[in-house]
């Protein structure tokens, strides 16, 4: 499991507050956001891996952090061809890893919703077959509008009513099959309070011959009521399947039709 | 300095402002917020906020204030402004206009750049509708950090202070200015109205945005609409919107936010239908005809923000096998 590994991060952060500078790993890139945790990131997150800052890796975010825990991000990484893993990252959020996305059949596209605990580099990481990671992304600033009270997780209250409801559709688009997925699901970070951290794990979608099209290990960075885009081959029609299980071991299923 | 658990891993926590970068810097903060009151009628002066989102540059002074001047001597205020420090320097210049103190400051909802600088008045001449106060007390503190994140020194000795009047619906004389007032929603779910007799003025607040796209971070866009219409029905020469500047037609800048409001509840929708997602909803062209609105790509991200998951909880089909549906 990835579980034990996403700590070290953590420990990371609360060690770099200290004066002690980490020294440089060989073999890295400069980072062109410039990011104080970026080397430590890198080096557990892609190890010796070659690393490329490519603007091919296209991020787009809202200019504006209106609700801090629900910031949308989409990653377009299809001038990059055939991709094996996109991982979205937030350098200085506890959690820093939000998904980590095999789109074993579909194409490299992906769209979610992730919390951001401060001012923070948001970044794709993109693994070609090649062995070479291609990175892309920008600082975030979390503070909003300024209009809006930082809202509260779990005001709704009812969650536990409504948990694992799923929803979606699929759009047949002419490149592309899109589809949409959401489900109801707290996702607490285990950070807050004396709210444990519970959260939606793994996520596996499945095309009507059973074959994986994707498969993504989610984090509690990721925002309440997780929400996807991913978009499939246009021979893609449908059904399409959707497989996910939480931290407690609770499992959700859904079918979008043709 | 060492990081507390809370300020290190507070992933939900509404952050903590920095107070010690603050008070380093406190000795040295030199910013001063400039008013130009623009007479608009007989003993009535608007007040310009910039046309701008909230930022440090402009200490967060992006909404209308308006001064009024009661013939029996003093003033009287509608909104003022996001701080401590601009309302104190509102209120003197209201005095000096008014010759005499200021008698009354209504508030139009509870945003913070209308309502923070309530702090720089006795409570008991500060006026809201009852729902303003509820959602005060729900959301000022919320607003209140988020404000000092962003502005930092300018907020300083700011905290909410809730009003200690309530507005009735109806006519209201103070010493001798008369208004009308009226307790409308959509905005918030408590936007107060003031129509000033002497000048047939409307003071619209947040209802009304001109040139300068609404927000809608509260929003309810079927009681807005039904208020605009409300609103444009009234007898009246000109109108003060919350933001952008004053409409001297009356009618032009009530059109304009209905016309806004209208595509984007249509344009939010049709993203929803084709399956966009919340990054490219925010990414939509906007029309041509709202070219002269400024910040219409920042408030329609927001919008997408506000509105954009509840949409699509009412639209998309559920699929798991315990909706019922037939899919399982
Ligand atoms: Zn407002």
């Amino acid at each position: 499991m990835k579980r034990p590994a996403l700590l070290v991060p953590i420990m990371a952060l609360l060690a770099s507050t200290t004066p002690v500078a980490a020294a440089p790993t060989p073999g890295l890139v400069a980072d062109p956001l410039a990011s104080p945790m970026w080397d430590n990131h890198a080096a557990w997150l892609l190890g010796k891996a070659p690393v490329r800052f490519d603007p091919a890796v296209i991020v787009t975010m809202p200019d504006v952090t209106e609700n801090q825990h629900v910031f949308p991000v989409t990653v377009d990484a299809r001038a990059l061809g055939k991709v094996q893993r996109i991982v979205v990252l937030m350098d200085l959020n506890p959690l820093p890893v939000a998904i980590d996305y095999q789109p074993q059949g579909a194409l490299p596209y992906v769209s979610l919703r992730i919390k951001l605990d401060q001012r923070t580099p948001v970044r794709a990481l993109v693994l070609t077959a090649d062995g070479v990671w291609h990175v892309g992304g920008r600082w975030i600033d979390a503070a909003g509008g300024g209009c809006s009270a930082p809202p509260v997780s779990r005001v709704k209250g009812d969650w536990a009513q409504h948990l694992g409801e799923m929803r979606g559709k699929l759009w047949h688009e002419a490149a592309d099959t899109r589809l949409r997925v959401s489900v109801r699901h707290p996702m607490d970070t285990g950070y807050v309070d004396n709210i444990a951290a519970y959260n939606i794990e793994t996520m596996q979608v499945r095309g009507a011959d059973g074959a994986a099209l994707g498969t993504m290990t989610i984090n509690g960075s990721v925002s309440e009521d997780p929400a996807f885009t991913l978009l499939l081959p246009p021979t893609q029609a449908g059904p399409v399947s959707i497989h996910m299980a939480d931290s407690n071991g609770r499992t959700f299923d859904g079918r979008l039709a043709p | 300095m060492t990081l507390s658990r809370r300020a290190a891993l507070g992933l939900l926590a509404a952050a903590p402002v920095a107070l010690p970068a603050r008070m380093a810097r406190a000795e040295t903060f030199a910013g001063r917020y400039a008013y130009d009151p623009q007479p608009i009628g007989p003993g009535i002066w608007l007040v310009r906020g910039a046309d701008e989102a909230i930022v440090f540059g402009n200490g967060g002074a992006i909404a209308n204030a308006v001064v009024m001047a009661c013939p029996q001597g003093g003033a009287v205020l509608f909104d003022c402004g996001p701080s401590l420090r601009y309302a104190q320097g509102l209120a003197a210049v209201a005095e000096k206009l008014c010759h005499g103190p200021v008698r009354r400051v209504f508030l139009s909802h509870l945003h913070p750049d209308h309502a923070l600088g309530t702090a720089a008045f006795d409570p008991a001449i500060v006026a809201a509708l009852p729902a303003t106060r509820t959602e005060l007390e729900r959301d000022g503190n919320g607003f209140a950090d988020a404000m000092y994140r962003i502005l930092a020194d300018w907020m300083r000795g700011t905290a909410v202070a809730l009003p200690g009047a309530t507005v009735v619906p109806g006519p209201i004389e103070i010493a001798g200015r008369r208004l009308q007032a009226m307790a409308l929603k959509g905005h918030s779910d408590g936007d107060l109205v003031l129509v000033d007799e002497a000048s047939g003025t409307i003071l619209a607040g947040d209802l009304v945005f001109y040139d300068r796209a609404p927000a809608t971070p509260d929003a309810n866009l079927a009681a807005w609409r039904e208020s605009l219409a409300t609103l444009a029905a009234l007898p009246h020469h000109q109108l003060v919107p919350g933001h952008g500047p004053l409409d001297p037609s009356g009618t032009a800048a009530i059109a304009q936010t209905r016309d806004w409001l209208d595509w984007l509840e249509q344009a939010l929708n049709q993203a929803v239908a084709q399956g966009l997602d919340m990054t490219e909803a925010g990414s939509l062209p906007i029309p041509d005809r709202f070219a002269t609105v400024k910040l219409a790509r920042y408030e329609l991200q927001r919008s997408v923000a506000h509105f954009y998951a509840g949409i699509e909880a009412q639209r998309l089909p559920r699929i798991d096998a315990g909706s019922g549906n037939g899919n399982g």
